[in-house]
Order: structure tokens, then sequence, then C-alpha cells
């Protein structure tokens, strides 16, 4: 299936536009922690703490980092599934627009009716192959879910359109009637990916697609959505914490630490040349398969910071290398200093970081 | 892949394949567990002939008295006294005889008197679910002797049948069960599900009002809202009354387990799929969440039944719940509840081995459904 994808890539190169599908600005989402009998909010998790970034039409935003830095929080805060605590997310709607326009709405303050409709036009696909699809319906069942909230009928239409998208996925038609145990891990995702095109979006966020399934499963999904993505122009906010995965699907690249974005920049100048050590430190952790190379990995010290508490200044200070006393004092700003390179440290550019 | 797929949209197979649902696996693993198979079957059998037709089953109509008074079980016979033996089986007569020194009236066989038995012999009239009338009983004497009776079980002070007693009682305790036990899924599975579902103060509200009931002991509860039933109700009030006092007492339970189950389940993914693609909170509520908390509300009210059941005939024995002329084996046990009953009328104890299998079948078949109910796991 590979070697078919290639040609397919070469035949078709990617064309990448310059217009903003997605931009939010100033996202936060803060989960109050209640205490005592009268439920008090003692404090908050700030789960995404100020984050700004915009997603390209047709384009891949790869978000990394450690566990329980607020990526999926992130990802889910953008579709509403939490509310978010403030912000602004600007989406440029077909659906809402007239005559063929497309308007760019502000995604939170739409009402429940628009934001259903904007819905069709942003969907997910989850981490978790067994806990994305209800055992208890088919894979047509599944897949026509979001077609009959948007108030198709099951018919014969529906079921064309649901044995197309299976082909799509490269599943077959006489799986329709199938229950999702009856598949493995790889299939019931390509079972939640139909799901996530069956309303023709322009939007996909993608919580960890693949970071349940065994590697070599991980590439062909990975080769897959980039397949769907060239076909219908879909632009991905692909939600990872593997590196390499990362780096092999996305065109920009943001590095989020406790609820916060501290480098963003397209994915070769991230790589080739970090400008956040928490960057440097993740992009040591990846495996060289070279059995000669002398790793020379950066061991970070510690855990996670907690975000109902997290440490003065910069959040990263007590586990980087290169922290001053200016780090523990002052917060960096998110600030660009290369083209289209983006982070917050105080010392980005001065610092002489290894990237791979 | 490409020239797959033109092959496949040329020819737009629907093969029908054979695909296993939830259910047909439910049934599949169900079926391996014999233990459960034989509990389901059983009960089957107990439902169908105390609850369905126990004037069919019994050779007597629940009102008929009879000259036999506290008599003791006729015993059925292949042989008589001389030794011949009969094809069809037979009782012997009863003959009253008055035991001077013990001053009780016993009952001694009369080998003189045979009453051969049969299937399906015509005796009282009744009617089948109260709309067809038929006179076939399954088994009674064929005898036209206007003296002749079977009592498998003996009688009881009123000379009544007492297997015929215990099947009739079997229809009102083994209806309490089930009926209160529906009552008791539909208030539990409703609250739990808002409860979980909508959390903040309709959760503290159902939460607290769980905690409370759970705090009152049963018994005293049972007593105050026993007492609380006016005492002009007709039977047939009270036994409803009873039946919502019993679910009422019960719901709390289940609604904790189903609110567990209902916060456990709305983080699935599947669940947040069909809300991030902009469904309502009922299509959630019914499609994603309900169905997945419904496999454990059965087991729970299945193995609950018993208790149902037993809350029942300990309330009747009490004297706090059913009363005669209501018959349930609570009712009956309340009969052979004394000394001098399990001293002179032995008999009366055969409720006890009839309750005694239904709360072991219902056993048997909840512990079989909690297996099977589950059958993505422990393959």
């Amino acid at each position: 299936m590979s070697v078919t994808n290639q040609t397919q890539s070469q035949a078709q190169p990617p064309t990448k536009n310059d217009t903003i599908l997605l931009d939010v600005k100033g996202l936060k989402k803060y989960f109050p922690i209640q205490k005592g009998f009268l439920r008090r909010t003692v404090g908050y998790v700030k789960a995404v703490d100020d984050i700004s970034f915009f997603v390209r039409e047709g384009e891949t935003l790869g978000v990394v980092g450690e566990s329980g830095c607020g990526k999926s929080t992130a990802g889910r805060s953008i579709i509403r599934l939490y509310e978010p605590t403030a912000g602004q997310v600007s989406f440029k709607s077909q659906v809402l627009g007239s005559n063929g326009q497309t308007k760019t709405v502000n995604l939170l303050d739409l009402n429940a009716q628009e934001m259903k409709s904007v819905r069709q036009e942003i969907s997910m696909i989850f981490q978790d192959p067994v806990n994305s699809l209800n055992p208890r319906m088919s894979v047509s069942d599944i897949i026509a879910e979001p077609m009959i909230i948007h108030g198709m009928k099951m018919g014969q239409d529906t079921e064309d359109i649901i044995v197309s998208l299976l082909e799509r996925v490269g599943l077959r038609s006489d799986h329709l009637r199938r229950y999702p145990h009856e598949f493995s891990g790889g299939q019931r995702q390509r079972i939640g990916i139909a799901r996530a095109l069956s309303l023709n979006p322009s939007l996909v966020i993608c919580d960890e697609p693949v970071s349940a399934l065994d590697v070599s499963i991980q590439a062909q999904t990975l080769n897959l959505l980039q397949d769907l993505q060239k076909d219908f122009n879909l632009a991905y906010i692909f939600v990872a914490h593997d590196m390499s995965v990362v780096e092999h699907i996305s065109d920009r690249v943001a590095v989020m630490y406790v609820g916060k974005i501290v480098e963003m920049a397209e994915t070769d100048a991230l790589f080739t040349n970090p400008l956040h050590p928490y960057t440097e430190a993740l992009l040591s952790s990846v495996p060289k398969p070279d059995p000669l190379y002398k790793p020379h990995r950066i061991m970070m010290q510690g855990e996670v910071a907690d975000p109902s508490n997290p440490p003065s200044g910069c959040y990263f200070h007590p586990r980087c290398r290169y922290a001053q006393d200016l780090c523990k004092e002052k917060s960096p700003e998110f600030r660009q200093i290369k083209h289209d390179h983006w982070t917050a440290c105080h010392f980005a550019g001065e610092l002489k970081l290894e990237g791979i | 892949m490409a020239v797959a797929e033109q092959t496949l949209a040329s020819a737009p197979v629907r093969r029908k394949q054979a695909s296993q649902s939830y259910l047909s696996l439910v049934w599949w693993k169900f079926r391996k567990n014999r233990t459960a198979v034989f509990g389901g079957v059983l009960l089957l059998v107990l439902h169908i002939a105390m609850v369905g037709v126990p004037e069919f089953v019994s050779p007597y109509l629940l009102e008929r008295t009879s000259d036999y008074v506290e008599a003791k079980p006729q015993r059925i016979r292949f042989f008589d006294q001389e030794g011949n033996f009969h094809l069809r089986p037979f009782v012997y007569g009863l003959e009253k005889k008055i035991d001077l020194a013990k001053r009780t009236r016993v009952y001694v066989d009369d080998p003189i008197r045979i009453y051969p038995l049969g299937f399906f012999v015509a005796g009282e009239p009744y009617q089948l679910f109260g709309l067809i009338p038929l006179k076939t009983h399954l088994y009674g004497t064929l005898s036209d002797d206007p003296a002749a009776s079977v009592f498998i079980m003996g009688t009881d002070a009123l000379g009544r049948d007492w297997f015929t007693r215990i099947l009739y009682g079997g229809r009102l305790s083994l209806m309490i069960g089930l009926i209160g036990q529906l009552m008791t899924i539909a208030f539990g599975t409703i609250l739990g599900a808002m409860s979980g579902y909508y959390g903040g103060w309709v959760d503290q509200l159902i939460q607290r009002a769980t905690e409370l009931l759970g705090a009152i002991p049963d018994i005293p509860l049972f007593m105050a809202l026993a007492a609380a039933i006016p005492s002009f109700w007709s039977p047939i009030s009270v036994y409803f009354m009873l039946t919502l006092i019993l679910s009422f007492v019960r719901w709390g339970g289940l609604a904790r387990q189903v609110r567990g189950l209902i916060l456990s389940l709305r983080e699935r993914e599947y669940a947040l799929a069909a809300k991030s693609a902009g469904g309502s909170d009922s299509r959630i509520m019914f499609r994603h969440l309900l169905p997945g908390t419904m496999s454990h509300v059965i087991v729970i009210a299945t193995l609950a039944i018993p208790g149902m059941i037993l809350s029942e005939t300990a309330l009747s024995w009490l004297g706090l719940g059913l009363r005669p002329p209501l018959t349930s084996w609570g009712v009956l046990l309340q009969d052979a509840a004394t000394v001098r009953a399990i001293h002179t009328t032995p008999w009366e104890l055969w409720t006890v081995p009839f309750i005694l299998l239904t709360i072991l079948a219902y056993n048997m078949l909840g512990d079989g459904l909690r297996d099977a109910l589950d059958p993505y796991s422990g393959r």
C-alpha cells in the first residue's frame, strides 16, 4: 500500500495555501478545584493557559509535549467539548456563510444551534481504538451517527456514503454489519477515521490517534491520514507525544509545557534548530536507527510541573539545565525570534541548542 | 489499492455476513454456563406454574376447603397392600381417627379406598388468565367418590390443599419480586443517570437522598411505612403499596451504581465522539450511556430479586406485610411458624424448599448473566 501512496504523492505535490482556517488567541481552560462540603473553589488547574496558534487550510499542526501538559485539553477546548475559560477561536466556516462564501466566526460566541452546524466542519479522531467505538453499535451505525445527528436519514444513500468511506480508509464493504470487537486495533482506528470524515470536515482534531497502536500499524495509519489530507484538503491538529510521529506528519509543530506553548515553528526548523531547552530535551529522546550512534540524552530532572501550582517565572526552570536567576523570577514572553519561529525563553537564540 | 477500490466499487456486493452482535455474543456465552441455564429454566417453570397458570397446575382451587383438616400428605403409590403393582399411580383414602391418649385428631391411610390418579383430569371450573374457561387440571383423582382427594403436601387448618396454596402464594411472592424490582430499576436508573450526567446540585440532592434512605435501618423503616398503610384498604391495595415500599427502600444502591457507571461512560471516547459531532443530551444518554449500564443493571436486578422476595416473606411473616385472605409465601410461613405446627403439621414447612429453590435459581441465573453480559472480557 505504501508504494501506491508514494506514487500518488509524487503525482500530486501537496498544495499549501496561506488561508488561515483556525486562529486561536489567548485560549484558557482552567478546571476549578473544589473542596469541602460547600464545594468552595480553592484553586484552578490551569490545563491550558493562554495559548495562541493558527492552522492554515490543508496543513498539519503537530502539538507535542509530555503527558499532562494540556495538549488534549487544548484540542477538546477548541471544539467546546470542554467549555474554555477565556480566549477566542476564529474559524472559517463554510456552513455558516451564505452564497458559497465563507464566514469567519468565533466558536466561543456561537449559540447552540450554530455550534452544532459548525461541528460538521470540525471532527475528532480519538486515541483509544477500544473506547472510541461503542461496542453495542455496528460499524455502519457508528459511521452513520454524525450524519444522523445532522439530519440525514438512514437509507441507501447514506449506506453508499458509508461504504465509500469504509473503502477509502482501507476496509471492505462487508465489514458494514460487524461490531467493533471483531476488528484489530488498527482497523478500529480506521473506523474512527471514517466516522470523523463522514461529514466532510475541513479541520480534524487528532487526539493522539496512533499512540495506542503498534509501530507498523502507526505507519499505515499515518500514511492513510496523509492520503486523506491530500484528497479532501483537510487541516489537522495532530496531538501526540511521539516526536518522530509528529516529525513525519506535521507541517508546523507547537511544543506545549504545563498549559503553555513554549515553541512553535515549521517542522524542519524546529527539529534541526530548536530554540527552547524543553524542545531540545524532547528531541534528544528520539531514538536513532543507528547502532553506532552514541546517544547523549538529556535527562530531565523531576516531573512535569503541577498545573494547579506551577513554579515561579518560567515554568520549565526547575528542570532546565540552562536556568539562571532571571528564569526563576520572570515569566518569558512568547515572541518571534526568526521568521515563523516563536518561542518563550529568555535566552532564545543565545543558547546553542542541538536538534536532530 | 486503487485497483482494489475500482473492483470493489464496480461490484457493489452487500453480503449479509453472519456478524456477532452484542446480544448474540451474550447468548453464546450464557448457553455454555450449564448452571445458569438450569437456573433460568427452573425459574421459567416456577414462574409459568405460579405466576402464569396456578389454576391449571393445582388440583383444586385456592378457596376450596374440605373436611380433611390438617391432614397429612397422601403418598402416591404404585403398590397396594397386597403388593400388587398398579400401572396407574394411586393414593389411599384418608380415615379420621381420634387419638384419645394425645387428644388429637390423626389421619390414617384407608387401604380399602384406592383413588387412582391421572393427568389432565376434569375438576372445578376456572378461567385461565381470567379469560379462558377451563375445567382441566394438571393432575387429580379419577375417582367419582365425592370423598376422593389428593393432597400431596397435606392440608391446612381449613382443609385446603397445601400444594395449591404454595402455588397461589408463589404468584404473589414472585410477582412482588418482579414488579418491585422493575420499579427499583426504574427509580434507580432514572435517578442515577440524572445524577451522573447532570452533576451539580441535581447530583447532590439525589446522593444525599440515597444516603438518608441508607442511614435508616430497614426493618423499622418497613414497620413505619407498613403501619402507615390504612387498615381498611383492600388486601390488593396493600399488596401494591408493599411493592412500592420495597422498591422505594431499595433504589438507592442501584442509583449509586448507575451514577458511577454513567460518570465513567460519559468520559468514554465514543460518548465524546457523539458529543463532538453535535449529538444531543438525550441521544448520548439513550444511545451511548444507558445501553452501557444495562448489562450491569440487569445483573444487579436479577441478584436482588431474591432479596425482594425474602423481604416480602419476612415482612408478611412478621405480620407487617400481606395478610390473609391474601396468600403469599410469607403468609404461609406465618401458619407454619409455631412450635405446634412444626410438631403436628410439619408438612406446612413445604413452603421453605420452594423459597430456597427460587432464590437459588435466581442466584444461578444472575451469576451466569454477570459473566455473559460482559462478553468482551475473559474469553
